[in-house]
């Protein structure tokens, strides 16, 4: 009997980078790279016929793949579309048929003028220029495939995939169903990180290299960023609970997700996402929120020499406004300080940052820095229904001199003739002094931080745990000073939402559509969650 | 061209503003407007050159060029002068909004 006994190797535990949530199980599958100096295929025929033909062939398969490719993966679609136009250019493969003619076989040919290419862009000094490197490799690898008449393997959709690295194309071939991906290399904002988490594959990136050969079977955790190989049973049990519970939510969230909520009364609750990086829009839907409801500038514009580049701000925002597709967005100007400084802007050294000289206090100590970011937002409101917001106002005359600024800036861009819109200019409640006084605003909507309006109400530190239990939103001083802001709001007949943690957390959810909120602004992994928590609250008040 | 005539030529320029500069999907744009023209096309990132073929997304996009810079457009042919036009126009239209992932 124990000849007959498969031995089953140690558990390997190895830990990576997660690049993109989740948890998944399977066959353990080790993806070798194509090596480029392989066997040479087969000789005879007309060697320039064979390379035309390989060079179709794989033409079709990227048009194949592109078909495949969902709307919002433009990503994807780029990288394809750049492929197929590089096999059609003469200049690409004009080289490859010279040397054939020259008596090299279709494969060398086809190698060295790939490798002109390849050549260009690895030593790129700009990082968008040197990634196009992978793009070209994968494309000389297709064709070889072709040449050799060896389809790459189609991987399965249900295994652990391990690579030193993965190309886009290879990705978009898999069938994905409950499988993931653990790389060597790789990084989180790689293209192929976006795509995986778009499509929700689970993958690692960055876990150490070591003798896999000898296991079958993996556990991916690219929430923690464990791969396990060979797990134990104990182990392995504890994983599936976890996994279940986790496909369970998920389900739920999923179907509430591209739907729009609803109270079963009829009436429309709105969820816009907060935006913290304009890169992750082209992995989100714009369909599935209405709107953005803050985008965090601070955020976008991390060194001193973005916030005097007027084009590279117009840029960003010009990015929001194409992705909301005509749905309304709300533009936050920076709001830097405390736990979010920005080198040579910044005030540094303060005793007490969080209630120090951040936000609009800020701003408006740097008028040109401010005058910079207000044009680039007037700029933007030229090409849709665009919103700025305040930060950390305090008293009404500071956004009086907000709103002047702003329309200086636009007096001054249409002067020199440049398209711009005054936008609508509101503010953020998380200031208590403003959120007890917010009659005496001149505002056209408002936003309610939840975050540090709660953290300023309670006089509890943010970051002390020790606090925690008296900084519960939920109780009365929070929820009165909330409620009342959103009943002013609904007299004056202005738009309020609440677009700190508490609006995504579907804990509080209920009580905020008790005091009348029927705006929500959510991180984007939380529309889901959010949503199904709005169509819950209202079927338990029944 | 029959030998002995004079091709029309035009040139024109545009200034690059597109975020990141020439990357793939606005090169790609680019090389598919100039193809529809019969016309020899020409960029440059310089007044002076060097000049690659407006058609070869390859040397387009070789050229690596970043946001900020003037393109040249340099044309010979029966219609050359559209040529120049169109993609001069392109370049200053960003692109009609060119699709934002190949950032």
């Amino acid at each position: 009997l124990p000849a007959l006994r498969k031995r089953t190797p140690e558990t390997l535990r190895l830990s990576g980078t997660p690049a993109s949530p989740g948890l998944a199980r399977g066959a353990l599958v080790i993806v070798g790279d194509l090596d480029p100096v392989g066997a040479e295929a087969v000789a005879g025929g007309d060697p320039a016929a064979a390379l035309r033909a390989a060079l179709e062939q794989a033409a079709r398969q990227l048009t194949q793949l592109a078909a495949g490719v969902r709307e919002d993966q433009t990503a994807a679609a780029a990288i394809l579309e750049l492929q197929t136009a590089l096999l059609e250019d003469p200049v690409m493969t004009d080289p490859a048929f010279e040397a054939i003619a020259a008596g090299a076989s279709p494969e060398k040919a086809w190698l060295t003028a790939a490798e002109l290419q390849i050549r260009d862009y690895r030593e790129a000094a700009d990082p968008y220029f040197r990634a196009r490197t992978a793009d070209l490799i994968d494309l000389r690898d297709r064709v070889l495939r072709c040449l050799r008449g060896t389809a790459a393997a189609v991987l399965p959709g249900d295994a652990i995939l391990i690579a030193r690295d993965l190309p886009p194309s290879r990705f978009l071939e898999i069938s994905w169903c409950g499988g993931g991906i653990a790389l060597h290399e790789g990084s989180p904002q790689s293209h192929l990180s976006m795509l995986a988490r778009a499509r929700g594959v689970p993958m690692l990136v960055g876990v150490p290299s070591a003798d896999l050969a000898a296991h079958r079977e993996a556990l991916l955790d690219a929430d923690r960023g464990d791969l396990v190989a060979s797990p134990d049973p104990v182990v392995a049990r504890e994983f599936a609970s976890r996994q279940s519970a986790a496909l369970v939510s998920e389900a739920a969230e999923r179907s509430f997700r591209s739907r729009p909520a609803q109270l079963p009364s009829g009436e429309r609750v709105l969820v816009q996402i907060n935006v913290n990086d304009v890169g992750e829009l082209p992995g989100l839907d714009a369909g599935h929120c209405d709107g953005v409801g803050l985008v965090r500038t601070e955020l976008l514009l991390r060194r001193m020499a973005d916030l005097t580049d007027e084009e590279l701000q117009f840029e960003a925002y010009r990015r929001v406004m194409t992705w909301a597709e005509g749905k309304p967005v709300t533009i936050r100007t920076l709001d830097a300080g405390a736990d979010k400084p920005i080198a040579g802007y910044t005030v540094a050294g303060e005793s007490n940052p969080f209630l120090g000289v951040r936000g609009l206090r800020l701003s408006l100590r740097k008028p040109e820095i401010l005058t910079v970011q207000l044009r680039a937002l007037a700029r933007a409101a030229a090409l849709g229904p665009l919103k700025v917001m305040a930060p950390m106002v305090t008293l009404p005359g500071e956004l009086e001199r907000f709103r002047r600024l702003m329309a200086e800036a636009v007096r001054s861009l249409q002067a020199s003739g440049v398209d711009c819109r005054t936008p609508s200019v509101g503010m953020m409640v998380e200031v208590p002094a403003a959120a007890v006084a917010i009659d005496l605003f001149e505002t056209d909507f408002v936003s309610i931080g939840s975050n540090d309006l709660v953290q300023y109400l309670t006089a509890c530190s943010r970051d002390s745990a020790e606090l925690a239990a008296l900084q519960d939103p939920l109780q009365p001083g929070v929820m009165r000073l909330i409620r009342a802001v959103i009943e002013h709001a609904r007299i004056r007949g202005i738009e309020v939402s609440v677009c700190g943690d508490m609006a995504s957390d579907p804990r509080y959810v209920p009580a905020l559509l008790e005091v009348g909120l029927r705006c929500f602004s959510v991180g984007p992994a939380a529309l889901g969650r959010v949503k199904k928590a709005i169509c819950a609250a209202e079927a338990a008040e029944d | 061209m029959t030998p002995g005539t004079t091709a029309p030529r035009a040139s024109a320029r545009a200034l690059l503003f597109h975020a990141g500069g020439l990357h793939a999907r606005p090169a790609i744009k680019l090389t598919k407007l100039a193809k529809r023209f019969e016309s020899r096309v020409r960029l440059a990132a310089a007044a002076q050159g060097p000049w690659v073929d407006a058609k070869s997304v390859a040397r387009v996009m070789g050229m690596k060029t970043p946001s900020g810079s003037t393109l040249f457009f340099e044309a010979e042919g029966r219609d050359a002068e559209e040529a120049v036009a169109a993609l001069a126009h392109l370049v200053e239209g960003d692109f009609a909004g060119a699709e934002e992932a190949d950032a």
